[in-house]
């Protein structure tokens, strides 16, 4: 089983991020499950979600305590001091961020996939909404699916002009990233 | 017969709820938004509005007159839908034990959260025990798929003329509510048979406006206690029913869950979990994981929890060596919590064995793994005669 945990804010787009990440993970096959935490519906405050991905049926019902990956929407967040608590070996950060990464963020990570969805997202989408940018550089930087996989289901969440835009946000995300080995 | 495969689809628990309503038809539907319930109200209202259900939808302030529509149209002879949590479902009290008294075969959701008293936009089951004596029967589910089939097989059992009593159908805000994971939808096609033999029955009474029919009970003395009596009796056929639909939706559908509750790897099992919801599916991976160190662990998933499971409780738990309850809610007035309670009460048919309360997961805390494991160890501690602990609250000990 591969754990996913997602750290944004309310409307940054973490909770459907997750879902999004489920249902291209169905598309190849797998058994998800995925669910945020959080209190009232807030815009601005933290939210965290989970993404579940196995071969077999996934029974657990909990939060993620050792995720394989995590994924950050908001730079500020790397400052939580909890963030990369119970981070398996080998992990994965994706980390959207204008600047550059100094140095390992954590000695358990990896990979790092770092990219400015935030710009992106505003080109393309024309808001601050990063998350079907930072799912492309998930594709790219993991290697865990395609990136077809996830455009194929952006459909199911999004339709129109903001599906398009998308879209294109994700593929940019997939192109652009800069994948760094630790 | 069987059911077609339905097409499979990644979606939350509140979204699969009112699919399953939708698939059901209701005539009537009202239902007041409320976290973590929310979606059901608005995608139920969408349905609607994309002419994809053809149903009344009443708007109401409040969920004290979502009720009393719902019931109200139930004893006109529709098919009704409700949906609701904590605050709203305690709004609602009064009208819950009148849907009851006058036996509306309601089907509601109630997507579990903690109760005022704190406030707390939280998961936890406080609202569903603070609503136990209602008159309602009590359905407790554990994933996804079990939302969807659990509320088609509530129609059957609600609207069965044996039976003729509302349902309430729970599953735990937030860890369901919001989980997506993936779900088959049957077939329209599918549900309308499987809810078809309720349409042999004999008809149910109901008020026809402009004739001199009536509803309900204004009953003193020996017309209160009979119609108390008739009602009691009622739910107690409940249990069978239970086990009955469950079965033949498993024969249509390919899917059961054992009726009023479901055993894992009881069979052989030394001692027992009592768990319920979606702490059942991780208790599971607890269950396997013990096993693999020779421990003879087993879990009993409590699916109905009123009416009780008397006696399939008892046939589960007898021979049995110890049991550790886990409640997602307080008992105040008692030490245990509130299925634990319960379950003491069984004591005599299933032998003075120890059975250990354990308070966890309130307030949208977990119960994680380390926490269950820590359950199955200190209960076959415990079936090994070393001395326990009558209640722990887990979270009260880990800080």
């Amino acid at each position: 089983m591969k754990e996913i945990r997602i750290h944004g804010r309310g409307g940054q787009g973490a909770v459907l991020a997750a879902r999004m990440l489920a249902s291209a993970f169905v598309v190849e096959g797998k058994y998800v499950a995925s669910f945020p935490m959080y209190g009232f519906e807030r815009r601005g405050a933290p939210v965290v979600a989970f993404t579940r991905v196995d071969d077999k049926p996934i029974r657990e019902k909990t939060q993620i305590y050792n995720p394989d990956c995590l994924v950050v929407i908001d730079p500020g967040l790397m400052k939580l001091p909890t963030l990369f608590n119970g981070l398996r070996p080998e992990a994965i950060l994706i980390l959207n961020s204008p600047q550059k990464l100094e140095m390992q963020p954590n000695t358990n990570l990896r990979i790092g996939g770092l990219i400015n969805a935030t710009k992106i997202a505003v080109a393309e989408i024309g808001r601050d909404i990063p998350n079907t940018c930072l799912l492309g550089a998930f594709a790219a930087a993991s290697g865990w699916l395609k990136l077809e996989s996830i455009l194929s289901c952006l459909k199911d969440y999004l339709s129109g002009d903001i599906l398009q835009r998308n879209l294109k946000s994700a593929e940019r995300g997939y192109r652009e990233v800069e994948v760094i080995k630790w | 017969m069987k059911a077609k495969q339905g097409q499979r689809r990644v979606l939350t628990g509140n979204i699969v709820a009112a699919n399953a309503a939708r698939l059901c038809r209701p005539e009537v539907i009202a239902a007041y938004p409320i976290t973590p319930q929310s979606e059901v109200a608005e995608q139920l209202s969408a349905f609607v509005a994309d002419g994809m259900l053809d149903s009344e939808i009443v708007e109401v302030e409040g969920e004290n007159s979502a009720m009393n529509v719902v019931c109200a149209a139930s004893v006109a002879g529709a098919r009704v839908f409700t949906a609701t949590s904590s605050y709203g479902l305690v709004f609602m009290y009064d009208t819950l034990l009148q849907t009851a008294g006058f036996r509306a075969p309601v089907v509601m959701v109630n997507v579990n959260r903690e109760t005022p008293g704190i406030h707390a936009v939280s998961s936890g089951q406080q609202d569903m025990i603070a609503t136990r004596d209602s008159g309602w029967a009590q359905i407790i589910v554990e994933n996804n798929q079990e939302i969807m089939d659990q509320i088609i097989m509530s129609y059957r059992l609600a609207e069965d003329f044996d039976i003729q009593l509302p349902v309430m159908v729970n599953y735990d805000g937030y860890y369901l509510s919001y989980l997506a994971e993936a779900v088959e939808l049957p077939e329209q096609s599918d549900v309308d048979a499987f809810l078809e033999p309720l349409k042999k029955q004999p008809g149910r009474p109901r008020v026809i406006p402009g004739e001199s029919t009536g509803c309900g009970t204004h009953g003193m003395e020996m017309g209160y206690v009979e119609a108390r009596y008739k009602h009691w009796l009622a739910l107690e056929r409940v249990k069978n029913k239970v086990d009955e639909i469950d079965k033949a939706f498993g024969e249509y559908f390919g899917r059961s869950y054992g009726g009023q509750i479901e055993e894992y790897r009881t069979a052989d099992a030394d001692i027992i979990v009592l768990a319920s919801g979606s702490a059942a599916g991780t208790a599971r991976t607890v269950i396997d994981a013990k096993r693999e160190q020779g421990i003879k662990a087993g879990l009993v998933k409590l699916r109905l929890f009123r009416p009780f499971p008397e006696e399939r409780l008892i046939q589960a738990l007898k021979g049995k060596k110890a049991v550790g309850v886990i409640d997602r809610s307080v008992c105040f007035g008692w030490k245990y919590g509130p299925m634990c309670t319960e379950l003491k009460a069984l004591a005599p048919s299933i032998g003075s064995i120890p059975i250990l309360s354990y308070i966890d997961g309130l307030a949208n805390l977990d119960i994680t793994i380390p926490h269950i494991s820590r359950v199955v160890d200190e209960v076959q501690a415990a079936a090994s005669g070393k001395s326990f602990q009558d209640v722990t609250w887990i979270p009260m000990e880990e800080l």
